[in-house]
């Protein structure tokens, strides 16, 4: 198991070198340089089949490079056996997606207990708490998701991407199912929350709203 | 844990299917535990029955309804033997003990056994009150008996003629019960028990009764009773020469017989010898005392002509049957007769009290057992080949029973398992079905940190739950059910068996259905391992 989790000298949460993946014949990705430094965000925007969802599955360890390297934290996921990667990405990363996959049979206390569990952290029932609370949806607890709002459901899903203090959030298209308001909300609440628990941020959108709202922005298709 | 909180949360989702799954599962658990139970109990139950009795001489006919009914008293006799002809293997060397016992009679449906206290003492059974009987009409019940008629010392009961419930009863001659038995979990728990008299003398007096040729007897000058006693071993006598091949019509000779004013001549003659042997004797002494004294009165007409042997050899046996001497007949028989059948006949007197040497007494069958191991590689065969009897081994016969109820629980086991089959089908069904709806979830939980193995292990530990479920369920089904047939066949039938036993095979059975229920889930479960994580988020 690599070493190394928040609080090490890496300067960069996320380095890139000269990384390439294809489909086939079709490369998908071809990246010389990409770094995000600790506590920042960035907004990876491009149209769709520029390979930006690629890339967030490349940073996440979910598939695995052509060429290049990725070093998250300073520890180059590419040279990570299966399970390693699996446990380095329950400890370091959450993650937000479009689709919430949020489980149906637990309640939302026991989701976010669940991602806690999988990141190999003791249980906190009082950090939760305190989670919902800050999201604003502690009244909400024990209900199961089949019973919240899209708005409420969101937030749900970044308190399970939170819940285990990561280094690094990636979130790919946050907004696209959401109104302009709600859009908005959740923008703001993803980058707020990660900012209070000193997570960098990428986001992965083609939704021109998110456009000037993080630290950072990276245009996929002008790769291409 | 998280994975079994995970996957009985799942399952909650989805109640109709989860419980469809855990029913099919459930019903073919309960069948086979309960087959499973029943076959273990019937086999300990006919084994148990039939300890200490290695061989069973009986009438030929089939060994295995011989066994039955000497045995396990559950099939009516082939027939009845000639209690010398038996006596003759119980005298054997290799034979170590030797019970007789004789059939008929039943009450309540319960079977009436004639037979010795050795009998009582096979089956370990202890006096739960009372004493063993001493004395002809005196009987023991078994305890299932006794709770069944809620009887106890010192009831009297009359037995039905026959094996069932429901024939002619003695209320002429009722039994009194004089002891009681422990349970034992044997086959006399459900058996009244008594001396061999007592059958025989039952025996005698519904000959009697059947059979109404009081006429003849009264008009020459028996009293009604006697005439009655002496029918019936006309009746005897007949069978009797029956399975000796006498070539005589005995129809015609009984009608002849009688029509011709019952030939006491013959009969007179014998009477009026032994009539001096007959005081003091058997349980119809007192009949057959005054039937002797009136022939002796009539004289001694040994000498009457040749033109009436066959009558006078039939009545001659007649007259035997009630009370004459062995050694004292067969020296009149050769003398008088000098035919071998007739000699027979005359060997098969019948003195009720001193059966053992009495060749017209009869038995329903001998249970041995073997002095030695290796009796059984000779005595059945002997016994075979001598012709007359017949000798069934319990074990062998046993054997067969169970393999012939085997075919039944066979099919009715294969149908068991056709049922755990589907539910495993019904699981593998459910799960495959959802995984598609679910792929999102695993890919998340992937996501989350979760290894391909522990995606592997979720759906392993779903199908196992739903399995298990089932299984468990099943087995208190089954061992309740088990229970519940027990105390039936208990109350009404005397057999023991129960629900609250582990046999031994059901641990094997228990691992077989974890196997069924993981192998249900194990494609799935694969399904699940193979998550192309990446690419179903992709798709979203």
């Amino acid at each position: 198991m690599p070493e190394g989790a928040r609080g090490e000298t890496a300067a960069q949460v996320i380095d890139i070198d000269a990384l390439t993946f294809s489909y086939g014949s079709r490369k998908v990705v071809d990246l010389e340089q990409f770094q995000l430094a600790a506590d920042e965000s960035i907004a990876v925007i491009g149209s769709s089949g520029c390979g930006k969802t690629t890339l967030l599955h490349l940073l996440a360890g979910l598939l695995q490079p052509a060429t290049g390297s990725i070093r998250i934290l300073g520890h180059d996921i590419t040279a990570m056996s299966g399970a390693q990667l699996d446990r380095f990405r329950g400890e370091h990363m959450g993650m937000v997606f479009q689709r919430l996959f949020l489980m149906p049979a637990l309640s939302v206390h026991q989701n976010i207990a669940l991602a806690q569990r999988l990141a190999r952290k003791p249980r906190d029932h009082a950090r939760i708490d305190a989670l919902l609370e800050q999201l604003g949806i502690a009244e909400v607890s024990h209900h199961k998701p089949g019973m919240l709002s899209q708005g409420q459901a969101q937030r749900v899903a970044i308190a399970r991407a939170l819940v285990h203090s990561p280094a690094l959030v990636l979130a790919d298209e946050p907004t696209s199912a959401l109104d302009d308001e709600h859009a908005s909300q959740a923008l703001t609440l993803l980058k707020d929350s990660t900012a209070a628990v000193g997570a960098s941020l990428l986001v992965v959108t083609h939704d021109g709203r998110v456009r000037g709202q993080l630290d950072h922005e990276f245009n996929m298709s002008a790769l291409s | 844990m998280t994975w079994l909180r995970l996957a009985f949360a799942n399952l909650s989702l989805s109640p109709l299917t989860t419980a469809v799954n855990v029913l099919l599962m459930a019903l073919g658990t309960a069948s086979i535990v309960l087959l499973l139970l029943a076959g273990v109990q019937l086999a300990e139950t006919m084994s148990r029955d039939a300890k200490g009795v290695d061989l069973v001489v009986g009438a030929q006919g089939s060994p295995v309804q011989l066994v039955l009914s000497a045995v396990y008293h559950a099939d009516v006799p082939p027939g009845n033997i000639k209690l010398n002809e038996a006596q003759r293997w119980a005298d054997d060397s290799r034979v170590a003990t030797a019970i007789p016992v004789s059939l008929g009679d039943s009450f309540r449906g319960f079977r009436i056994v004639g037979t010795t206290k050795a009998y009582v003492d096979l089956y370990n059974a202890q006096l739960g009150a009372g004493r063993i009987w001493s004395a002809p009409m005196e009987a023991v019940l078994g305890a299932a008996v006794a709770e069944a008629a809620a009887m106890g010392v010192g009831s009297t009961f009359a037995g039905a003629h026959g094996l069932v419930d429901g024939g002619h009863t003695h209320d002429a001659k009722p039994y009194r019960v004089v002891g009681v038995l422990a349970p034992t979990g044997t086959v006399i728990d459900r058996l009244v028990v008594t001396s061999l008299e007592s059958v025989w003398e039952l025996h005698a007096e519904e000959g009697a009764h059947d059979h109404d040729h009081d006429e003849d007897h009264s008009g020459d000058g028996h009293d009604e009773e006697a005439g009655q006693a002496e029918e019936h071993h006309h009746e005897e006598e007949h069978d009797h020469e029956a399975e000796h091949a006498h070539e005589e019509d005995h129809h015609h000779e009984e009608d002849h017989h009688h029509e011709e004013g019952h030939d006491h001549e013959e009969g007179h003659q014998h009477e009026g010898e032994h009539h001096h042997e007959e005081e003091g004797h058997h349980h119809a002494e007192g009949d057959h005392h005054d039937e002797g004294e009136d022939h002796h009165a009539e004289g001694d007409h040994r000498d009457e002509g040749e033109g009436h042997h066959e009558e006078g050899d039939h009545h001659h046996e007649e007259e035997d049957h009630h009370d004459h001497d062995e050694a004292h007949h067969e020296h009149h028989a050769d003398e008088d007769h000098g035919e071998s059948d007739d000699g027979h006949a005359h060997d098969a007197d019948t003195d009720h009290n001193a059966h053992d040497h009495d060749e017209d007494v009869e038995i329903t069958a001998l249970l041995l057992s073997y002095r030695s191991p290796l009796a059984a590689t000779t005595l059945p065969l002997d016994i075979n080949a001598a012709g007359a009897l017949q000798a069934a081994a319990p074990a062998m016969e046993i054997s067969r029973i169970l393999q012939l109820v085997g075919v039944g629980m066979t099919a009715l086991g294969a149908f068991a398992w056709v049922l755990v089959a589907t539910a495993a089908l019904s699981i593998f069904a459910a799960l495959y079905g959802s995984l598609r709806a679910r792929r999102g979830e695993l890919a998340m939980l992937r996501c989350l940190g979760a290894s391909r193995f522990e995606l592997l292990l979720y759906l392993i530990v779903e199908g196992l739950l739903m399995s298990l479920l089932g299984v468990t369920l099943g087995f208190l089904a089954g061992h309740g059910m088990m229970e519940l047939v027990g105390n039936w066949l208990a109350s009404t039938r005397g057999v023991v068996m129960t629900g609250w036993i582990w046999a031994p095979a059901e641990t094997l059975l228990l691992l077989g259905l974890f196997l069924v229920g993981a192998l249900s889930a194990i494609v799935p479960a694969i399904q699940a391992y193979r998550t192309d994580v990446a690419r179903t988020l992709a798709e979203g």
